[in-house]
């Protein structure tokens, strides 16, 4: 019974509160994005890395960083089921702290990239005029760059080490979004609830901020989660040049560079948070395909 | 059959749109110039900000204060912030991009040397996505939602996701270590190292000028798994781009038409849709090479490649700033160039957009 009259509520023609509205905007791209069954299993990698570097505490045995050199390079069995590094660590206890810190530079480039290229775009396209021309001209010059070696240059400056590193992408990966920002703003600049926004006195600013930066953000969460799997890919490769994350932080790409003298041997060491790469990059472009198809339909393959 | 009229009214218009060519290209060319500006600005600031004292660099710390100070000035390091860069404008437009610590050789010349195995290895991998690649994304299309489309699929979204570095590894495992079918890390066998003469630098190319087909199996053999690394991603990119070129190709009325016709299904695939697919791919396939261009550096320290990756990694582990903007400026100008190049050609061959 409560079934029903939930799912009458979230589906109601005229919702009745702006509580409601809002759940049902949820509820109806969330009935899109269910039918999916490919991009149901991105989710459940995303989650699914989110439940274990929460639980990571309770679901490893060692901190990732202790040494123990009697039981070095050893191969996976029940007691390590990745088996063990050079320095006798537990390779899956480091892969589990080691999610924490993927999570911790996919937020951190979020937190930066976001605001950047919303600013940047929305007073573009929402100014126009001369103030539109330079700063789409500044994202332009920074669309056209070489991202990895930007990065590896920036790195060489500000010091090698992983906030570094995640400074380092994040000045080369805002410039998609400030165009994406700005498209949206262009379109809704003109549209008829602005004009009365604005009629009622609402300052420019407050325009910006309240009426045309939510309406940016679908898309924008869309291309965030496809640009992802690319911001970890990089993440993970300037780890493993040496120039992200330093030993002994389990951070996978550096742990891979740290491993590729055994790879003949102990293949086990390098080849497993490889994988784990693979995996949650994997997860990310299957989401983002997902949400992609829900929120812009048009563009979907 | 339209052909000739059609040629004829463009030949008879042709008064008419080579303005608005040359209004295209000039549209292109400033936004090189500008981008190129932006680029220089940041390598110049990077050069100004980093922690390294650049006068230290060069005469070391044990030199006197008047040889400290004399280099000081010749590097112009007393002249206001705009000057110095303008400076710096100059020197990189007359090919001057310093003086490397490491080999304590000019920077370009050093570039000259490890550029060509980049371009080497970046060219066999573009061609290795453009050949496999576009097939593959042809039959995906053309099959969708059956087996062939889903294992495209798969496929393109591992060559998405995969660090390629981390395949490279594994890919040498299987193919070097436990197979034995192409030879390892490098790009020659040491015993032939230094017999062939570099011309070109590409070894490939220079192998086969010399007519010497031992060397040159050798260099194909250490060339064929990085390539194929590399190539993963741009396959991935292509396949993807065509598949879904074509998708919408073949859901257009003419395709329809053609169909009513009788006309042969290879030839409504390849004759009609393909043809307008590959317009479109210029665009993909340039901006392919240049992000290989550059995204070769993991791949080339995988394999140990000396190419242009390596030798700014190399670098930036020995503080050779010089070295590691020189490298930094030489790619981004060559992914710049590629990109406004296939830009261009893109606009100049197709007739929508040539307007």
């Amino acid at each position: 019974m409560t079934e029903i009259t939930l799912r009458s509520w979230l589906l109601a023609e005229i919702p009745g509160s702006r509580l409601q509205a809002r759940c049902q905007w949820a509820f109806i791209n969330w009935l899109a994005f269910k039918r999916n069954p490919v991009a149901l299993i991105g989710l459940l990698i995303i989650l699914g890395l989110v439940a274990v570097a929460a639980l990571a505490p309770w679901i490893t045995t060692s901190n990732g960083l202790e040494l123990h050199l009697s039981e070095r390079l050893q191969p996976p069995s029940s007691e390590h089921w990745f088996g063990t590094d050079e320095l006798g660590r537990d390779i899956y206890d480091r892969i589990i702290w080691g999610s924490r810190i993927t999570l911790y530079i996919v937020a951190l480039v979020s937190i930066i990239v976001v605001p950047i290229g919303l600013v940047i775009g929305i007073v573009a396209g929402y100014m126009g005029g001369w103030v539109d021309t330079c700063l789409m001209r500044l994202t332009d010059i920074f669309l056209a760059f070489p991202r990895l070696i930007l990065a590896m240059a920036l790195v060489a400056t500000l010091g090698r080490g992983l906030e570094n590193a995640v400074l380092a992408i994040a000045l080369t990966t805002w410039s998609p979004f400030a165009r994406i920002a700005r498209a949206e703003a262009l379109t809704i600049r003109n549209s008829e609830f602005i004009l009365a926004a604005r009629v009622q006195g609402v300052s420019t600013i407050g325009i910006l901020f309240r009426h045309v930066t939510p309406l940016c953000m679908s898309s924008v969460t869309v291309r965030l989660t496809l640009d992802m799997a690319g911001i970890i890919l990089t993440a993970a490769g300037l780890g493993f040049l040496g120039l992200g994350a330093q030993p002994p932080t389990p951070e996978w790409g550096a742990m891979i560079s740290l491993g590729r003298q055994y790879l003949i041997d102990q293949w086990w060491v390098p080849t497993v948070p490889g994988i784990a790469i693979l995996v949650v990059s994997l997860g990310f472009n299957l989401l983002g395909d997902g949400l992609r198809d829900v929120f812009d339909p048009k563009s979907g393959s | 059959m339209d052909q000739t009229s059609a040629n004829g009214q463009r030949e008879a218009g042709s008064g008419l749109t080579l303005p608005s060519n040359l209004v295209k290209v000039t549209g292109v060319l400033a936004s090189l110039i500008m981008t190129f500006i932006g680029l220089t600005a940041i390598t110049f600031v990077i050069g100004r900000l980093m922690p390294a004292d650049p006068v230290l660099a060069i005469v070391g710390d044990r030199a006197s204060q008047e040889v400290y100070e004399q280099v000081y000035l010749q590097l112009g390091l007393d002249k206001p912030i705009y000057e110095q860069y303008f400076r710096y404008i100059g020197q990189l437009l007359q090919g001057d991009l310093g003086t490397s610590i490491m080999t304590a050789q000019p920077v370009a010349d050093d570039i000259k040397r490890f550029f060509p195995a980049t371009l080497e290895l970046a060219t066999i991998a573009t061609l290795l996505g453009v050949f496999v690649g576009i097939p593959m994304g042809v039959v995906a299309a053309v099959h969708q939602g059956r087996w062939p489309d889903h294992i495209v699929r798969v496929i393109s979204l591992i060559g998405y996701s995969a660090p390629i570095f981390w395949l490279g590894m594994v890919a040498l495992l299987i193919f070097y270590a436990n197979l034995d079918w192409v030879a390892g890390p490098g790009r020659l066998d040491v015993y032939f190292d230094g017999i062939i003469e570099p011309m070109t630098g590409v070894l490939l190319i220079d192998a086969a000028m010399a007519g010497d087909w031992e060397i040159f199996q050798n260099a194909l053999s250490h060339l064929i798994l990085p390539a194929s690394i590399l190539g993963t991603f741009a396959l991935a990119y292509i396949a993807r781009m065509t598949r879904s070129f074509m998708l919408d190709q073949l859901s257009q009325e003419y395709i329809l038409t053609a169909r009513v016709k009788g006309m042969p299904e290879s030839n409504v695939i390849w004759g009609h849709a393909f043809r307008n697919v590959l317009v479109q791919l210029i665009t993909i396939i340039g901006l392919t090479y240049a992000s290989l261009l550059e995204g070769s550096v993991l791949t080339e320290t995988v394999f140990s490649w000396p190419g242009i990756g390596q030798y700014i990694t190399n670098s930036l582990f020995n503080n050779d700033m010089n070295a590691v903007l020189g490298g930094t400026i030489v790619v981004g100008v060559c992914f710049v160039g590629i990109n406004m190049l296939s830009d261009l050609l893109y606009r100049l061959v197709d007739p929508r957009v040539r307007g």
